[in-house]
C-alpha cells in the first residue's frame, strides 16, 4: 500500500508542480501550489511526520499561500507571457539533465542506514516531542540562526519595499 | 554532551553582533536623521568589541552545540578578516549613504548581521550550518544591493542577485541532501572520516561533490557561475559592491576549504581536476573581459572573478601551504580591494557619479593624494612588488609550484601580466592626461581613516609580510 501511496503523492507533486510554472493566470497557479503543498503533507504522514504533515499544512497551505494569493488577487497582475526564446533550449537542457541524474542514482547506493527515528521509537515517545527534542537539543544553534534570518528577510522586504521618503 | 553555559562563550562574537544589529534597529527610530553617523560608529564599536571577543577566544579549540559549531583558529583568523571588512564598509559607507540620500540605520544592522553570516559560515561544523550561515548572509546582501530604491540598477541588481542566489542556494542544499544520503550524517568531521573509509565508489557522491562546487562557486563568483557579478556589483551602491566583493568571498572560500578539505578530503583524486578546469576558466575570462570595461566598478567585478580564479588554486594545492597562501591572499585582497573601491567613493559626489573610468582622467593634477593612493592599489591588485598583492600572488604560485602543477602558477602569472594592462590604464588615465574639469571629492574623517588604513596595510604587508605570515601558519585548518 505505501509504495503505491508514495507514487501517488509524488505523481501529484511533480505534475501540480509543472503546473504552478506553467499556468498563464497567477491564481491557477496558487491553486496548484496548494494542492502540491497538500501532497507533500501527504508524504510526510508516509514517512510517520505526523507533525511537519500538520506544520506543512498550517505554514505552507494556510499561512504562507494565502498571503500569495491575496498578494496576486490585490496586484491584479497583468497575464504574461512568461516564457521566451530559450524556452526549447531549456527544455532540452532539462530532459538531458533528469536523465542523467536518473540514470546516476539508480546506480547509488545509499549508505546512510536506518537513522534513531524508528516508527517504534516515535511511537513511544511522541510524534511532536520528537521533533521538539531534536529541535532543542542538536539542532538549537542552527534553529537560533534560521530565526536571525527570518529577522532579516522580514527587516529586508520592509525596507525594500517601503515608499521612498522625499527629504 | 549535554547543553551547558559554557558553550556561549564560544559564540559570545556572534551574539554580540546580532544584539548589537538589533539594538541599531532599535536605536534608529530615535536617532535624528542628520546623526545617522553615530549609528555608523555604534556599529564598529560593536564590531571592535566583537573582534576583542574573538581574540580572546583565539586559542582555544572547541566543538559546541552538538558540533554544530567549530571554534579554531583558522574560524578566528575569518573572522578577524570580516570583522575588518565590515568595519572598513562601514567607514567609507557613512558620507556615500548621505550623498545618495539613502542614509537608513537598517544599513548598518545589516552589515553587522551579514557579518554573524559570515561568521557561522567559517565556525560551521555541520552542513546545515554552513547553509544557514550562507543564507543569512546573503539575504541581508540581496537588500542592501537595493538600498538605492529610486535608482532602478539597483533594484534590478537585488532582483537579480536574489533570484541567481536562491537558485544556486537550492543546488548547494540537493548537494548537501544527497550527501546525507550516502553518508547518514551532515557533520563535517564525520563525513571526513566516512570518505576516508568508503572510497569514492557512487556515482551519485559525484554529482553532490558538483553542486556543491556549483553552490560555492556562485558564491565566491567563479566562472561560470560568475554571471550574476557585473551586473549587481554596477548596480549596488558602491560600499556594499565593495563589501560584497571581499567579506562573502572570503567567508565563501573559508567554507569551501573547510568542507573540500575536512569533508570530501578523501576523494581529493575526483574534485581537484573540476576545480583546476573552473580556476583556469575564472582566469581566463576575468581577466581578459575586465580589459574592454570602461565602467570602474563593471571592471572591479571582472577583477574580483580573476581574483577569485588565483584563489581557488590554494584550495587545489591544499595542505598547508595551499591553506596558508589562501589565507594570506584573502586578507590581502579585501584591504586592497576595500582601498579601490574607496578611492570610488570618494569621487562619488553632487552630479559627479564617478563610476567610469574616464572620470578619472587627470586626477594625479587636481589630487595627487587620492590619485597615488589609488596607484598602490592598482599597483597591488595588478601583484607589482612592493605592494601586498605581488606577496599574496607569490604564495599562491609557489604552491602551485610545489603540489608539482607547474603549468597552473604559469598560467597565472601570465594572466597577472594581462591583469596589468587594465589596472595600469586607470593610472595612466590618471597621470597622462590631462583634466577636462575640476574634482570635488568626498572626503570625510571616516572615509579617509578607511583609505589610511587600507593604504598603510598594502605597503607595510608589502614590504613586511612576516606577521601576517605568522599568523596565517598558526592559524591553518588542521585535518585530523
Amino acid at each position: 500500500m505505501a509504495p503505491l501511496l508514495f507514487f501517488y503523492f509524488g505523481g501529484v507533486i511533480v505534475g501540480t508542480a509543472t503546473l504552478v510554472v506553467t499556468l498563464r493566470n497567477p491564481i491557477y497557479s496558487a491553486i496548484s501550489l496548494l494542492v502540491t503543498f497538500f501532497h507533500v503533507a501527504g508524504i510526510f504522514v508516509l514517512l510517520n511526520a505526523e507533525f511537519i504533515a500538520a506544520v506543512q499544512i498550517l505554514v505552507y497551505a494556510g499561512a504562507i499561500l494565502v498571503l500569495y494569493l491575496f498578494v496576486v488577487m490585490l496586484l491584479n497582475l497583468k497575464r504574461e507571457e512568461r516564457y521566451h526564446r530559450q524556452y526549447l533550449v531549456g527544455a532540452f537542457l532539462g530532459v538531458v539533465i533528469l536523465t542523467e541524474l536518473a540514470l546516476i542514482f539508480f546506480r547509488t547506493t545509499f549508505r546512510a542506514g536506518i537513522g534513531p527515528f524508528t516508527p517504534a521509537h516515535l511511537q513511544s515517545v511522541g510524534n511532536t516531542e520528537a521533533v521538539g527534542m531534536a529541535l532543542f537539543t542538536t539542532y538549537l544553534l542552527p534553529f537560533e540562526v534560521a530565526s536571525l534570518i527570518l529577522l532579516v528577510a522580514m527587516v529586508g522586504a520592509i525596507i525594500l519595499a517601503k515608499r521612498v521618503v522625499p527629504r | 554532551m549535554n547543553f551547558s553555559w559554557i558553550q556561549l562563550v564560544a559564540i559570545a562574537p556572534e551574539i554580540v553582533l546580532t544584539i548589537g544589529a538589533c539594538a541599531l534597529l532599535l536605536f534608529d527610530l530615535v536617532i535624528p536623521r542628520d546623526q545617522k553617523d553615530k549609528l555608523g560608529y555604534f556599529a564598529v564599536g560593536i564590531l571592535i568589541v566583537a573582534c576583542y571577543g574573538s581574540w580572546k577566544l583565539a586559542n582555544v579549540e572547541a566543538d559546541v552545540f552538538f558540533g554544530m559549531f567549530t571554534l579554531d583558529p583558522y574560524a578566528t583568523y575569518f573572522k578577524m578578516l570580516v570583522y575588518l571588512a565590515g568595519a572598513l564598509t562601514i567607514l567609507l559607507s557613512m558620507t556615500y549613504l548621505e550623498i545618495e540620500k539613502i542614509h537608513l540605520g537598517e544599513y548598518y544592522g545589516f552589515v553587522l548581521l551579514s557579518t554573524a553570516g559570515m561568521m557561522v559560515m567559517v565556525s560551521a561544523g555541520d552542513l546545515i550550518m554552513v547553509y544557514l550561515g550562507l543564507e543569512l548572509l546573503s539575504i541581508s546582501l540581496y537588500t542592501m544591493a537595493g538600498f538605492k530604491r529610486s535608482e532602478s540598477r539597483s533594484i534590478e541588481a537585488s532582483a537579480k542577485y536574489l533570484i541567481l542566489g536562491s537558485f544556486s542556494s537550492a543546488i548547494l542544499l540537493y548537494g548537501i541532501s544527497i550527501l546525507y544520503g550516502i553518508a547518514g550524517t551532515t557533520n563535517l568531521k564525520a563525513l571526513g572520516t566516512f570518505f576516508a573509509a568508503n572510497p569514492l565508489d557512487n556515482p551519485g557522491l559525484l554529482v553532490s561533490m558538483g553542486f556543491l562546487v556549483v553552490g560555492f562557486g556562485f558564491k565566491v563568483a567563479a566562472v561560470p557561475f560568475h554571471m550574476w557579478t557585473p551586473d549587481v556589483y554596477e548596480g549596488s551602491p558602491t560600499p556594499v559592491t565593495a563589501f560584497m566583493s571581499v567579506a562573502p568571498k572570503a567567508a565563501s572560500f573559508a567554507v569551501f576549504l573547510r568542507v573540500f578539505a575536512e569533508a570530501l578530503g578523501g576523494l581529493k583524486p575526483h574534485w581537484q581536476p573540476i576545480l583546476v578546469t573552473v580556476a583556469v576558466a575564472t582566469m581566463i575570462l576575468g581577466n581578459v573581459v575586465a580589459i574592454v570595461q570602461t565602467n570602474i566598478k563593471r571592471m572591479l567585478a571582472y577583477s574580483s572573478i580573476a581574483h577569485a580564479g588565483y584563489a581557488l588554486i590554494g584550495i587545489i594545492v591544499g595542505g598547508g601551504l595551499g591553506t596558508m597562501s589562501l589565507m594570506l591572499y584573502l586578507m590581502i585582497y579585501a584591504l586592497m580591494n576595500l582601498g579601490a573601491f574607496g578611492v570610488v567613493i570618494l569621487l562619488r559626489k553632487g552630479g559627479m557619479r564617478g563610476e567610469e573610468i574616464s572620470d578619472f582622467t587627470g586626477l594625479a593634477k587636481k589630487n595627487p593624494v587620492a590619485a597615488v593612493i589609488m596607484l598602490i592599489f592598482m599597483f597591488s591588485l595588478a601583484g607589482i612588488p612592493p605592494t601586498a598583492g605581488f606577496v599574496a600572488k607569490f604564495y599562491l604560485f609557489m604552491g602551485a609550484v610545489e603540489a608539482g602543477m607547474v603549468w597552473l602558477a604559469v598560467v597565472g602569472v601570465l594572466l597577472s601580466a594581462v591583469s596589468a594592462y587594465y589596472y595600469l590604464r586607470v593610472v595612466m588615465v590618471m597621470y597622462m592626461r590631462e583634466p577636462s574639469g575640476d574634482f570635488d571629492l568626498a572626503t570625510s574623517p571616516a572615509t579617509s581613516l578607511a583609505l589610511v588604513i587600507t593604504t598603510i596595510a598594502v605597503l607595510f604587508l608589502g614590504l613586511y609580510p612576516a606577521p601576517l605570515i605568522d599568523a596565517t601558519k598558526a592559524a591553518i585548518l588542521q585535518i585530523p
